[in-house]
């Protein structure tokens, strides 16, 4: 590899460096500064510096690697698909992991907390492919129907004093709802036509959660949100009147931890229904219509599928497993303001189902738990977290621009299963 | 009738600054067919080096604040032009001809990516900047009517007014415009004939960018505080724009900048502030579903 390092390469590199000096400059060199008298500078060129170098080293790295598996690539024959039971394997691996997780040895309360938090954008994340992955619809106002479920739960329980299990399905039934009244003026719009009017959707549904004070509190939002119970079993240290706590009732010494298994299991229930229902309706007829709508709706048409009331139902089914992860939320925090559903939220929740392979449930898996849980872990470079965030989505899609688990093969072909 | 003419100068002024921005989406949508969704934080950037610049400059410039706001501007522009090419270069080029939610995807990344390395960089307070061009003149339009325009505002008329001239004679008449327009045609057929297509693709998101610089630090001078947030909702609102003007058509992105701004001045003004954005989103709804070609846009018609 000694001819590696030739002129050209360090030329490239060079050249880059150049412009990422440039690029640095203005903004990492210069450090605008509050002052007595207004507005002052302070600079920073060690920072340019370390900015030119990062990226000099860099690109050269990336050539020299790039050579390196240019030689390999020839050589080397692609690897065969792995087979069908890979597949269902690691499904049922993660599931059967997912089911035991609290009571491992390692799993403290911090660590289930963390999960839960996965789980709910792992079941987001089902919701969206829904009509994303399926439907091929790009939505980039998902996080509406959360917020619609979050609310709806929160003001069901506050105002009516109702529980948590009347309200999730009044959630989901209120959040299809407003999918199906948002969607059906929008749903004949080109796919990014659709897009930007999701995303105004979402922002409006948040600007009037931030503004209409009487009903949602304004920014201050609403706290106190009515804790889930299991069959009537209270999680509270002191249960209320007439109550019997979930401790007292199994003969154990009362602990919060109970509560964080609970809502664990909670939204992995919750979550493993939104897949098995995923995973059957792609099998019916309108699940069947979804693929096809994706892959070509002027084909669709003259076939004599109706593309909006096909397209409404994925919206609308969609919009309904987000209204139920959002009152999973709001019973989960206690509390709910507008600052948890603007569109960075939308933008995660999209960005997992596209780099899980737009309609692999799988990858929608593993994509939430790079995108969520790995964060999590990270939480103390709060700073530099989305930072990364946005850096990620940027080189997955340049890697794959298909995702991590592109999975575009029809779920039912002719002439037998796929 | 004195305040609604008042507010239809100041929603015109804001809404030159959108059109400004309107212009880089329409057109890099009419040539790849994409929506830039990183375009709003471009300006952001814009209005952060202009800040930064004009700092510098008005401390070696000794005294003179125009000369000092020439130079920034035309930094801002080379600075934000630079930036739109090294963004079309990594993280939208590559994705040429891929799946067509790929490069939205990597534009929304993108624009994540900027908003919070600016917020790292600058820090998350907002930059004040107090007003560097005062006064203004008071036109005397018979008894007990009078309308005050500032000084600013007549230099971002001014400013946008040249940069459009400019801007269309360059696509009409100048080689560049020409491969432009070819490209926006085909671009198969334009690269067989010789149009250095990824040549055209890249002066277009630099042009787009250093436009959408000019406004980035026009609203610095206008509102005077910016922040790294600034891009989202003005990016959006530039959309808007472009969508109402019809995307594709220049002409058309400067009408619906104009159009948005308006509306924007007005229902502040006459009916809710906090609803404001509100009503830009409405618009984009009503135009997307009554007329999705836009005021001036060309039909699009779905080929098999």
């Amino acid at each position: 590899m000694a001819a590696a390092l030739s002129p050209p390469l360090i030329r490239s590199a060079a050249l880059a460096a150049v412009v990422a000096a440039l690029l640095a400059l203005p903004l990492m060199g210069v450090r605008l500064v509050d002052s007595s008298s207004g507005l002052s500078l302070a600079g920073r060129p060690d920072l340019v510096a370390w900015a030119a170098g990062g990226v000099f080293c860099g690109r050269l790295l990336i050539d020299l690697f790039r050579r390196w598996i240019a030689d390999f690539s020839i050589r080397l024959p692609l690897p065969p698909p792995p087979p069908d039971w890979t597949r269902f394997a690691v499904g049922w691996g993660l599931a059967l992991f997912a089911l035991v997780l609290p009571f491992l040895p390692f799993a403290d309360r911090n660590l289930v907390d963390k999960a839960t938090m996965v789980l709910i954008y792992i079941m987001l994340g089902w919701g969206l492919n829904i009509v994303v992955g399926l439907a091929g619809l790009l939505d980039l106002g998902f996080v509406a129907f959360y917020a619609v479920g979050a609310y709806s739960y929160a003001l069901l329980s506050l105002t009516f004093g109702l529980s948590f299990w009347v309200c999730l399905p009044l959630a989901g039934l209120f959040a299809a709802v407003f999918g199906i009244a948002l969607g059906f003026p929008v749903l004949r719009l080109r796919g990014d036509y659709l897009a930007i009017v999701t995303l105004g959707f979402g922002e409006i549904i948040r600007i009037v959660l931030q503004n209409w004070q009487d009903l949602t509190g304004g920014p201050i939002g609403i706290s106190g949100i009515e804790r889930p119970s299991l069959f009537g079993l209270s999680f509270k240290a002191v249960p209320p009147e007439g109550q019997t706590s979930f401790a007292e009732f199994f003969g154990l010494d009362y602990s919060a931890d109970h509560r964080v298994i609970f809502l664990y299991f909670l939204i992995l229930i919750l979550a493993l229904a939104t897949n098995l229902f995923t995973l059957r309706i792609r099998r019916l007829p309108v699940g069947r219509a979804w693929e096809a709508l994706r892959e070509d709706e002027i084909a669709c048409r003259s076939l004599g599928i109706n593309p909006t009331t096909i397209k409404l139902s994925a919206f609308a089914l969609g919009a309904m497993f987000a209204g139920f992860a959002g009152s999973f939320f709001a019973t989960r925090q206690g509390f709910i303001s507008p600052e948890s559903f603007t569109f960075i939220e939308s933008a995660m929740i999209l960005a997992i189902v596209v780099l899980g392979g737009m309609g692999s449930q799988i990858g929608i898996v593993l994509a939430a738990l790079l995108l969520v849980g790995l964060p999590e872990w990270f939480r103390d470079l709060q700073m530099y977290r989305m930072l990364a965030f946005g850096a990620a989505m940027v080189l997955i899609m340049l890697w794959k621009p298909s995702g991590l688990l592109s999975s575009r093969a029809p779920t039912i072909r002719l002439g037998g299963r796929a | 009738m004195e305040y609604f003419f008042q507010q239809v100068i100041n929603g015109l002024t804001l809404g030159a600054i959108y059109g400004l921005i309107a212009l880089g989406y329409t057109m890099v949508y009419g040539i790849i067919g994409m929506i830039n969704f990183a375009h709003g934080e471009i300006y952001m950037l814009g209005a952060f080096i202009s800040l930064v610049a004009f700092l510098v400059f008005s401390s070696i410039s000794g005294g003179s604040v125009a000369l000092a706001l020439l130079a920034a501007l035309l930094v801002t522009m080379v600075f934000t032009a630079l930036w739109g090419w090294v963004v079309e270069r990594m993280a939208y080029r590559p994705l040429r001809g891929a799946p067509r939610l790929a490069p939205l995807i990597s534009a929304i990344g993108v624009s994540i990516l900027l908003q919070n390395f600016v917020q790292i960089a600058q820090g998350a307070r907002v930059k004040p900047l107090p007003p560097v061009i005062q006064g203004g003149v008071t036109l005397d339009l018979g008894a007990a009517f009078s309308l005050s325009i500032s000084w600013l505002q007549i230099v971002i008329f001014v400013l946008t007014l040249t940069l459009m001239a400019g801007f269309t004679w360059m696509i009409a008449r100048t080689s560049l415009g020409r491969a432009q327009r070819a490209t926006e045609q085909d671009m198969k057929m334009a690269a067989l004939l010789g149009v250095n297509v990824d040549r055209v693709v890249s002066a277009t998101f630099v042009i787009g960018a250093a436009l959408a610089g000019v406004a980035g630090m026009m609203v610095t001078l206008y509102y005077g505080v910016i922040d790294f947030y600034i891009g989202f909702l003005a990016g959006i609102k530039a959309f808007t724009a472009a969508v109402l003007g019809g995307i594709g058509s220049l002409p058309g992105a400067m009408l619906g900048g104009l159009l948005i701004g308006l509306t924007e001045s007005l229902w502040s003004a006459y009916f809710s502030i906090q609803y404001k954005d509100v009503a830009t989103f409405a618009i984009l709804v009503g135009v997307l579903l009554f007329r999705p070609s836009g005021l001036l846009g060309r039909p699009d018609v779905e080929k098999v």
